[in-house]
């Protein structure tokens, strides 16, 4: 785990280890390359670290961790805590305030306060002259932390979210723990399924029956959702489905992070409807694309998928509130009163016909075969010529009416531009304030893709780079197939790890040298 | 009220004369007319093989849903809008083949649905290959030298999985078969009934006059809130002893 603490806004991670806390042996060997002369290093003298792999400068500060806690071992890394916040001259009564709250339920919490304390003396009394005041109280407007699970159950909560059906898996069950723990409060329901077929069909079924309702899972899950995407396509059914992507294929490496899903749900299920699909850059993209994605899958009444990348999943961060945005919920064409001469399919210019709800008293068929303007099974080639332009062209109408630009960081004009989506945003905009002359294309719209935007700012770059956490430049292939542009520079990570501000950096650079010789 | 005639739809059924599809329609349909079933209080939802043609054929609101998943769809309906009767029409193949896990977890679940599980022993719409519930030795276009495995029985699965009503009919008994639907409606909890039907087409023995010679109806004695005799009952099966009623209703 990786906490980055700072003054100014922190978007990305590093591959630096300012401070490292090793409780046992595996901690230091696997993290003694991220150390520098300037670094420090916490250790337990009871574990018996071997200390000679590590740069010759380092602080170290031994501390007997184990046996300062007691018999109660497993409170270690409590002490350990108290100890950091003696090293960085921190207040200790501000520790003990967040233990107590922390544990306020649990009867450990006099434990981990006296744990908390132990460190912080053994470091006052045995290394007086070797703590620092980094830590000082700041006053600040009041910020939120939270994740991109903790936001996308916040941003559905906040698009009144009606029914939620989500399979356990890492990593998006943070959004099931976070939808359960407050049902009551704003009123849905949150069912546990069988499986992920289970999981999406009932989200239609609730669909279909007016409630607002959505699964999450993550791209092994999705495989078994495949059917019941294009079942909400076929029977123009809304569903919000978040997909939280992690190393694949099968069950890969589950507790890491990619982006390698985006090409798969762009094509997955069999035949051609209207995928919507977006994929979130952090937190606060998770919140607010989930938020429009029910107002999109309503208005449009076809799945939409919103990708997220384990790093945004489970990542504290902090940012200034942003729950409150005004939101206005928008259920497209839709009525529960009994109309006239009701057509659940009627053809329109627009492609989206006038959605009821079973009860209403207007008759119709939600029908997975291709159906007539009423839903009855109809194999007529008119007919299906006409359904099927009818759905496809709610993709169009989308594209023309909710989809925006994407967004370009950093100057107009550049001499490098980076093009990339999910997580990486955050260390490619930390890594551009380093320089003047490059600037970021961020794409959040994948289906339907702002073609001519991109377009017009790849064909006017002057040399173009592709990251992406993935091996084969999903996004890059996607770019080629939308606009014909071939981005022949990639910087591709597929080992789990998120890009780290400095590689990004050094892409710079090279790039820069190379340029330079040109 | 609701008249027959507003449960008609501009479609014929489509099934082969003799199916027990056509007597297993007429009967919710009556059942339908009696109950006030209609476009305010009603919806089906159906799977994927010929029971699931139905929805063409009944003004009802509906769902036609992927094969294997009518379940999960309706649990979904049910669970936003309660105040809906919920029938879901299912397969010996959709409810026991593709959608074995729903079916089992439907009835522990214990939503208030009722599945009529339409069984006639025999993959009909893809044109006779064995099914789950075909009896052992069942010579069929995926079985030419016959079925080596051993059929489920869907009541007995019901019963032990925790569904709380749990019946079988005989489609060809269209008042019966009615009556009990609108048993299993009115039931609070989850409501199995196994339609035993022939497929005139791909399941020779299955017939109709195998059926009348063999079946029998539960008597006034059985009692049906005995969930080890219900399970035992279940197992009953043969020649002049498949039983027809409520197995088990709690």
């Amino acid at each position: 785990m990786q906490i980055n603490i700072s003054g100014k806004e922190v978007t990305g991670p590093s591959s630096k280890t300012d401070f490292l806390v090793a409780l046992n042996q595996d901690t230091l060997d696997k993290h003694t390359n991220e150390l520098t002369e300037k670094s420090g290093i916490l250790f337990d003298v009871d574990e018996k670290i071997a200390t000679a792999d590590i740069p010759k400068n380092t602080k170290l500060f031994k501390i007997p961790l184990s046996n300062l806690a007691g018999e109660k071992n497993i409170l270690s890394n409590t002490v350990a805590l108290g100890a950091l916040v003696a090293i960085f001259g921190g207040d200790f009564k501000i520790l003990k305030e967040l233990i107590s709250k922390e544990y306020e339920k649990d009867e450990t919490v006099k434990d981990n306060l006296k744990a908390a304390e132990v460190g912080y003396t053994y470091i006052t009394e045995n290394y007086p002259r070797q703590t620092t005041s980094l830590l000082k109280f700041v006053k600040s407007e009041p910020k939120l932390v939270l994740n991109g699970n903790e936001a996308v159950a916040k941003g559905a909560i906040s698009a009144r979210l009606k029914f939620a059906a989500i399979y356990p898996m890492s990593p998006i069950s943070g959004i099931l723990h976070f939808l359960t723990a407050h049902q009551k409060e704003h009123n849905y329901i949150y069912k546990q399924p069988e499986d992920e077929i289970s999981a999406i069909n009932m989200a239609i079924g609730a669909s279909f029956a007016g409630a607002r309702s959505m699964v999450a899972t993550s791209g092994g899950g999705f495989c078994l959702m495949t059917e019941g995407y294009g079942l909400a396509g076929m029977t123009e059914t809304p569903v919000v489905i978040i997909n939280g992507m992690r190393g694949a294929p099968a069950t890969g490496i589950p507790t890491w992070s990619e982006q390698s899903d985006l090409q798969f749900v762009l094509n997955a299920h069999q035949g051609d409807f209207p995928r919507i699909v977006l994929a979130a850059g952090d937190a606060q993209e998770a919140f607010e694309l989930t938020r429009q994605a029910f107002n999109l899958a309503d208005k449009y009444q076809t799945p939409v998928v919103v990708l997220i990348d384990k790093n945004i999943c489970d990542n504290d961060q902090s940012f200034l509130p942003f729950e409150n945005s005004p939101y206005t919920l928008d259920r497209g064409k839709f009525t529960t009163e009994k109309v006239g001469n009701y057509k659940r399919y009627g053809l329109s210019k627009d492609g989206i016909s006038t959605r009821t709800v079973p009860g209403s008293g207007n008759f119709f068929i939600a029908n997975s075969d291709e159906h007539n303007e009423l839903g009855f099974s109809s194999e007529e080639i008119e007919n299906r010529n006409n359904q099927m332009e009818k759905r496809m062209g709610k993709l169009s109408t989308c594209a023309k009416n909710d989809m925006p630009a994407p967004k370009l960081f950093g100057p107009t004009k550049a001499d490098i531009t980076i093009v990339s989506w999910g997580s990486n945003k955050g260390s490619i905009i930390q890594a551009l304030k380093e320089f003047g002359n490059v600037n970021y294309l961020h794409i959040t719209w994948m289906s339907p893709f702002p073609t001519e935007q991109v377009k017009k700012v790849l064909d006017g770059a002057r040399y173009v780079v592709d990251i992406e956490c993935n091996y084969s430049g999903q996004l890059a292939n996607l770019i080629r197939e939308k606009t014909g542009i071939e981005i022949k520079d990639k910087l591709l990570k597929y080992d789990g790890r998120p890009f780290f501000v400095e590689e990004i950096i050094n892409k710079i650079n090279c790039v820069l040298k190379d340029l330079k010789n040109d | 009220m609701t008249d027959l005639a507003d449960l008609t739809t501009p479609f014929s059924p489509t099934w082969c004369p003799g199916c027990g599809n056509l007597s297993l329609w007429t009967a919710f349909k009556n059942a339908s007319v009696l109950e006030n079933w209609n476009n305010s209080n009603t919806v089906l939802v159906a799977g994927i093989g010929c029971h699931g043609h139905i929805l063409n054929f009944i003004k009802l609101t509906s769902f036609e849903t992927l094969h294997g998943r009518p379940i999960p769809v309706a649990t979904g309906i049910k669970i936003v809008n309660p105040k809906l009767n919920v029938f879901v029409f299912t397969g010996d193949g959709d409810c026991l083949g593709e959608g074995g896990n729903h079916f089992l977890h439907a009835c522990r679940r214990n939503e208030n649905l009722t599945i009529i599980i339409h069984n006639n022993g025999v993959y009909a719409l893809t044109t006779g290959q064995t099914s789950p519930t075909s009896e052992k030795g069942y010579q069929s276009k995926s079985t030419p030298a016959g079925n080596t495995d051993t059929p489920l029985n869907p009541l007995a699965l019901a019963i032990t999985a925790g569904a709380t009503f749990v019946a079988r009919e005989y489609a060809g008994d269209v008042n019966n078969l009615a009556e009990t639907i609108i048993k299993a409606n009115n039931h609070k909890g989850i409501a199995v009934i196994e339609t035993l039907q022939p497929c005139v087409t791909f399941n020779k023995k299955l017939t109709h006059t195998f059926f009348r010679d063999n079946c029998y109806r539960l008597g006034k004695d059985y009692n049906s809130a005995d969930k080890i005799a219900a399970y035992n009952k279940s197992l009953e099966f043969g020649i002049k002893k498949i039983p027809l009623g409520v197995f088990y209703k709690v």
